[in-house]
């Protein structure tokens, strides 16, 4: 991270106006804002947007196409689409948050250890970050819910455990080069604990990367439980999750393409808003670190 | 140069353990002892066949000792047998299905560096133009895309609709009397779509990574020194700029490797295709446990080895650490 | 290939086509003679006599006598044998050749499944004798009697026949039959309209929605009758929260059969009230039936002491809620939706449903041969004698054994025996008719549907007419004329 960081004063210290002047500049960024917040509004509003109860089967509506009554067909048990898609966002947010909640919690913790002690703590959480990356994340995700079930807890903390690699990264950059600042010299010279340093002066103004990096995480992880809930190892039904709607999609492939098409769209939208949102905010932290 | 090459060899090996390492650990997440869960729900085991296993995992043993006899037999490939009706020897039937990923994959790395390339390059050229512009878009819906919903609407609109494309295995049923150019173009129509649409996260991410990289270099001084010396600015892209630009691209094909060997896992089944990813999909719903976990040491091997040779390649291909090396 | 020792529909199918037995039933479920070409119940019904036919020979040349009846016989009952249907053969007390075409077999007591249980399938002695069946060469080369010759078997693939042409009963008119073993109904289904396959069963959503167009009509003859066999839900009775009677009968009403027909099977099936096949002459019609009505459901529970005290929406009895797992097997969509409206019914009345589906191996050995299970999810086929012993009978509760549900009656276990052992079909009836009555008082299963069976066969081929027993009983019967003939040699 070279270059000079406009969010951050000359002491290195997060400047969140400035942050918040940049981030309104940027368009998409707010496009991305608004479907995110959007979609928290579906998710915690369900029980009053879904037009029915997503467990509701309708024998005379089985797989039955886009209608008055139900806009986004049925499935195969005669269940409202519209409302299990609805319902379906509760549990990508929920698997989204918390997935990316426990990575960036191991994240933070092995970057900050590896970033402000160094030497051989940094060589071995980074050999060990090394090691991760060597398994395709998927299979292992795969085998380990293949050992233990598919509950939706298993869920969130395998997709959790196996997504830190990328934030303890960034942390540790920061600290590396926020730990000879002259705040923390100061700190420490007044004799504050590591302990302290580490969480009082240094984290606070490092969680910025971390931001952006637990924003695309939620998107990360809203694909990753998609995909193995459409693979029938993940949320199972009948709870409704986007990724098992999309199973009755794949069943009944010549007969109802609309089982295909909604859920798959619900995810593009939510996936690209939270992208957007973290690019949004990854510009306004530093224009100059734009990816291009 | 060779010296580098053979230090990031050397400093791969611990990590091969490593994967032996966490590999166990996964084995040892089971409830109840591993052995039980997976003779109790395993048919074919007799009380003769428990104690066997029991023995193979030194379970009567403490858990290093265990942890070494694991780590030793996987070096060795040796993973037991299926618990499968077949019962055949899980690295039997691992080599049989690699090929056909491997096969994939490299078709998707050829499309990917086919098609990306030249799109990072038109957009770092024609920066801010609609070309640009448009494959910003694209790109951005590229890493948006649930592929596997990407792969239901192609097989509904080119398979079921359309009835261009078959929508499923890797042949059709009358294989054999296919002449062979029927044969060789029966095969085409069935990699189609899989390879198209396996490639297309890669694709959105590769050419925004080129393009990247191509305005980089553009905007060095040794291409301005080109452009001053009057050289043509097709001579100057192609020429100067390109050359540079490539660098990194083994190396990036390189580290896609995990990426398509893991969504291997979901193609290869949407698509009926047996690699090692639909065995992989199908020992996880079976919980055929000595086949879960050959294909995890292995595909992390593989990528193990997907990094090292992007590793090995960048040096060779880098001039800075050749001459650095040369010195 | 030997289906005397294998479980599997599909060895069963293609056994039908290169096996014969003594007997076998004609289109109207009468037992007629296939080996045997007649037969004598003596007068005290304790022994039958076959008379073979005289001009039947082995695949391999070699003529069928009485000795392979016998040689049979033993092999059946031979406890190294790893056959699950010895039961029958079990009762004989002996068994005799009278010469070579004769076969007498004798009984303790009458045994009226005797005649038809004479319908297995008849295996070579000289091929046999002396061996270990699970190493002979004839499980992936049969040898039988039948009107088809085994060719080929490539694994995972095909499995290949010819017509016999010494059939005894005349040369099968379809020359060639190819078994396709195709694992993925999607799959399956597009062969099936490319052209690839010539008969194929059909799910009810495919009856009902993908095979009406005009193209698929010219091609293809749909049927539909009723399947030999039901789907239940069966309570491990071993739990105590099951062994309440009003338990059972709350959740029976609290399940509406008719939803799961009409949704699970698109209308395509019928209530099934107890474990015998509407129409047949056992069936009795005159039992507790249990129409959907939630409110009688929770008076049953709140009567059994389950009621829901903290206001959560699940009832409870002594401190414990009503949960439990509904255990199925992978593979069978029907049974997983069933699962889903059952657990959807039973959450209205305050019970709370897990779904657990489990690899059909590990089903099997772990779960159900253990009684590791609070309720499971399963289907019968059932055969066309009433006789309920193997599954009802108290004594049948070994781990391999099917009452695995553990269900012990003895007015049950007295009438299952009077039943069986006596050849008078009026009496038999009276049994059955009661055992029928007190399966339905009891609710032991939840019976659940009985499905249609939805055969779809190309439209060339001519001779197939639906009966009682279906349509496969004529197969050699069936042909095609020459002009619309596809697959000449």
């Amino acid at each position: 991270m070279g270059g000079i960081v406009k969010y951050k004063d000359t002491a290195g210290r997060f400047r969140g106006s400035v942050f918040w002047r940049h981030f309104q500049k940027n368009k998409l960024g707010l496009v991305g804002a608004g479907i995110v917040l959007v979609l928290a509004a579906i998710a915690l509003l369900a029980p009053v947007l879904s037009p029915y109860d997503p467990s509701d089967m309708d024998d005379l509506h089985i797989l039955s196409t886009p209608s008055r009554d139900h806009w986004f067909g049925t499935d195969r048990l005669g269940r409202d689409v519209l409302s299990r898609v609805i319902w379906g966002s509760r549990i990508s947010l929920l698997v989204g948050f918390i997935a990316v909640g426990i990575a960036t919690l191991i994240g933070v913790l092995l970057g900050a250890l590896a970033g402000y002690y160094g030497r051989w703590v940094d060589s071995l959480i980074m050999r060990f970050v090394d090691l991760m990356l060597c398994f395709p994340t998927f299979f292992l995700i795969l085998a380990v819910i293949a050992f233990l079930e598919p509950s939706i807890w298993n869920i969130m903390v395998v997709i959790g455990a196996t997504g830190w690699m990328g934030v303890a990264r960034l942390v540790r950059a920061e600290f590396l080069s926020l730990k000879e600042r002259e705040f923390v010299l100061s700190a420490r010279a007044l004799g504050a604990s590591d302990l302290r340093i580490i969480s009082r002066h240094i984290l606070p103004n490092a969680l910025a990367p971390v931001l952006v990096s637990a924003t695309l995480g939620v998107a990360g992880a809203i694909l990753t439980e998609s995909a193995l809930s459409f693979l029938g190892i993940g949320i199972q039904p009948p709870t409704p999750s986007w990724g098992n709607i999309l199973t009755g999609g794949k069943d009944n492939l010549e007969i109802a393409w609309w089982l295909s098409f909604f859920p798959g769209l619900a995810i593009l939208v939510t996936v690209l808003g939270y992208n957007l949102l973290g690019e949004g905010i990854r510009d306004a932290l530093d224009p100059r670190l734009r990816q291009e | 140069m060779l010296s580098h090459i053979v230090k990031r060899i050397l400093l791969s090996l611990p990590l091969l353990i490593g994967i032996t390492f966490v590999s166990f650990l996964v084995i040892r997440l089971a409830p109840g002892e591993p052995v039980s869960l997976q003779t109790d729900l395993n048919p074919r085991v007799s009380a003769a066949s428990k104690a066997q296993l029991r023995h193979l995992y030194g379970l009567d043993e403490p858990l290093p000792v265990q942890y070494a006899k694991w780590a030793w037999r996987s070096f060795r490939l040796d993973f037991g047998r299926s618990f499968s009706p077949d019962g055949r020897k899980v690295t039997e039937k691992i080599a049989e299905r690699i090929p056909i990923t491997i096969f994939l994959s490299l078709l998707e790395m050829l499309v990917i560096v086919l098609i990306a390339i030249p799109i990072g390059i038109l957009s770092a050229t024609r920066q801010y133009s609609l070309f640009d512009k448009s494959t910003t878009i694209f790109v951005f819906l590229g890493f948006a895309m649930p592929t596997f919903w990407l792969a239901l609407l192609c097989m509904n609109l080119f398979g079921v609709h359309l009835g261009w494309l078959p929508i499923s295995g890797l042949q059709s049923m009358n294989y054999a009397q296919l002449s062979m150019g029927g044969k060789i173009l029966d095969r085409a129509q069935h990699l189609i779509m899989p390879v198209l649409v396996g490639a297309f996260g890669g694709l959105a991410g590769f050419s925004r990574y080129m393009r990247s990289n191509m305005l980089e270099v553009i905007r060095q001084d040794y291409i301005r020194t080109a452009r001053a010396k009057g050289l043509s600015e097709r001579t100057v892209i192609y020429k100067h700029a390109l050359r540079n630009a490539l660098l990194p691209v083994v190396t990036i094909l390189g580290l896609s490797v995990p990426g398509l060997i893991g969504g291997g896992v979901i193609f290869e089944t949407i698509f009926a295709i047996p690699g090692m990813g639909q065995l992989f999909y199908g020992s996880v719903m079976s919980r055929d446990y000595p086949v879960i976990m050959g294909i995890l040491v292995i595909g992390a091997a593989l990528t193990l080895f997907g990094n090292l040779l992007a590793d090995i390649s960048y040096a060779l291909v880098d001039p800075r650490i050749r001459v650095a090396k040369e010195r | 290939m030997i289906p005397n020792i294998t479980g599997d529909s599909a060895s069963h199918e293609i056994g039908g086509l290169l096996y014969n037995g003594l007997v076998k039933y004609d289109k109207d479920y009468n037992i007629v003679g296939d080996l045997a070409k007649s037969w004598e119940i003596s007068p005290d019904e304790l022994s039958i006599t076959f008379h073979l036919r005289k001009d039947v020979r082995w695949h391999d040349g070699k003529e069928f006598t009485a000795h392979d009846v016998l040689f049979t016989y033993r092999f059946m009952i031979d406890p190294k044998t790893p056959t699950p249907y010895a039961g029958d053969f079990l009762l004989v007390k002996k068994a005799e050749v009278l010469n070579r075409y004769a076969f007498k077999v004798s009984y303790e007591k009458p045994f009226a499944p005797a005649l038809i249980s004479w319908g297995m399938w008849i295996l070579p002695q000289h091929l046999l004798e002396g061996k270990d069946v699970r190493k002979s060469p004839l499980n992936r080369n049969p040898v039988g009697t039948g009107p088809y010759l085994f060719r080929q078997w490539k694994t995972g693939e095909k499995i290949e026949l010819e017509a016999n042409p010494n059939y005894f009963e005349g040369r099968p008119y379809v020359q060639k039959v190819l078994y396709r073993i195709i694992p993925d109904s999607a799959t399956l289904f597009l062969e099936l309209k490319a052209g690839g396959v010539d008969w194929s069963g059909l799910s009810p959503m495919q009856y009902q929605r993908q095979t009406d167009t005009g193209e698929f009509r010219r091609k293809f003859r749909k049927y539909k009758y009723l399947a030999s066999g039901y789907t239940y839900l069966g309570f491990n009775l071993k739990d105590p929260r099951f062994q309440d009677k009003r338990v059972r009968q709350a959740l029976a009403y609290a399940v509406d059969k008719e939803e799961i027909i009409k949704v699970v099977l698109l209308g395509l099936g019928v209530e099934a009230t107890g474990p015998y096949k509407p129409d047949t002459w056992v069936y009795n019609p005159h039992v507790k039936r249990y129409p959907y009505d939630p409110e009688r459901a929770r008076e049953l529970l709140a009567e059994a002491g389950w009621k829901d005290g903290d206001g959560d929406g699940i009832v409870e009895k002594d401190g414990q809620p009503f949960r439990f797992a509904i255990l199925t097997n992978q593979g069978n969509e029907e049974r997983k939706m069933t699962a889903e409206i059952i657990q959807k019914r039973l959450e209205r009345i305050g019970v709370k449903v897990e779904i657990r589906i489990a690899e059909w191996a590990s089903f099997i050995n772990f779960f159900i041969k253990n009684r590791r299970f609070e309720t499971v999810l399963l289907g019968w086929s059932t055969g066309q004698d009433p006789d309920l012993y193997e599954i009802w009978h108290s004594s049948k509760t070994l781990p391999d054994e099917f009452n695995f549900i553990s269900y012990q009656d003895p007015r049950v276990d007295g009438l299952i025996e009077e039943g069986r052992h006596t050849f008078d079909r009026k009496r038999r009836k009276a049994c059955y008719d009661r055992i029928q009555q007190i399966l339905a008082e009891d609710v032991p299963y939840l019976f659940l549907y009985t499905p249609f069976s939805l055969p779809v066969i190309h439209a060339r081929f001519k001779g197939v007419e639906p009966a009682p027993a279906g349509i496969s009983y004529n197969f050699i019967k069936w042909y095609v004329p020459q002009d619309q003939q596809r697959y000449k040699e």
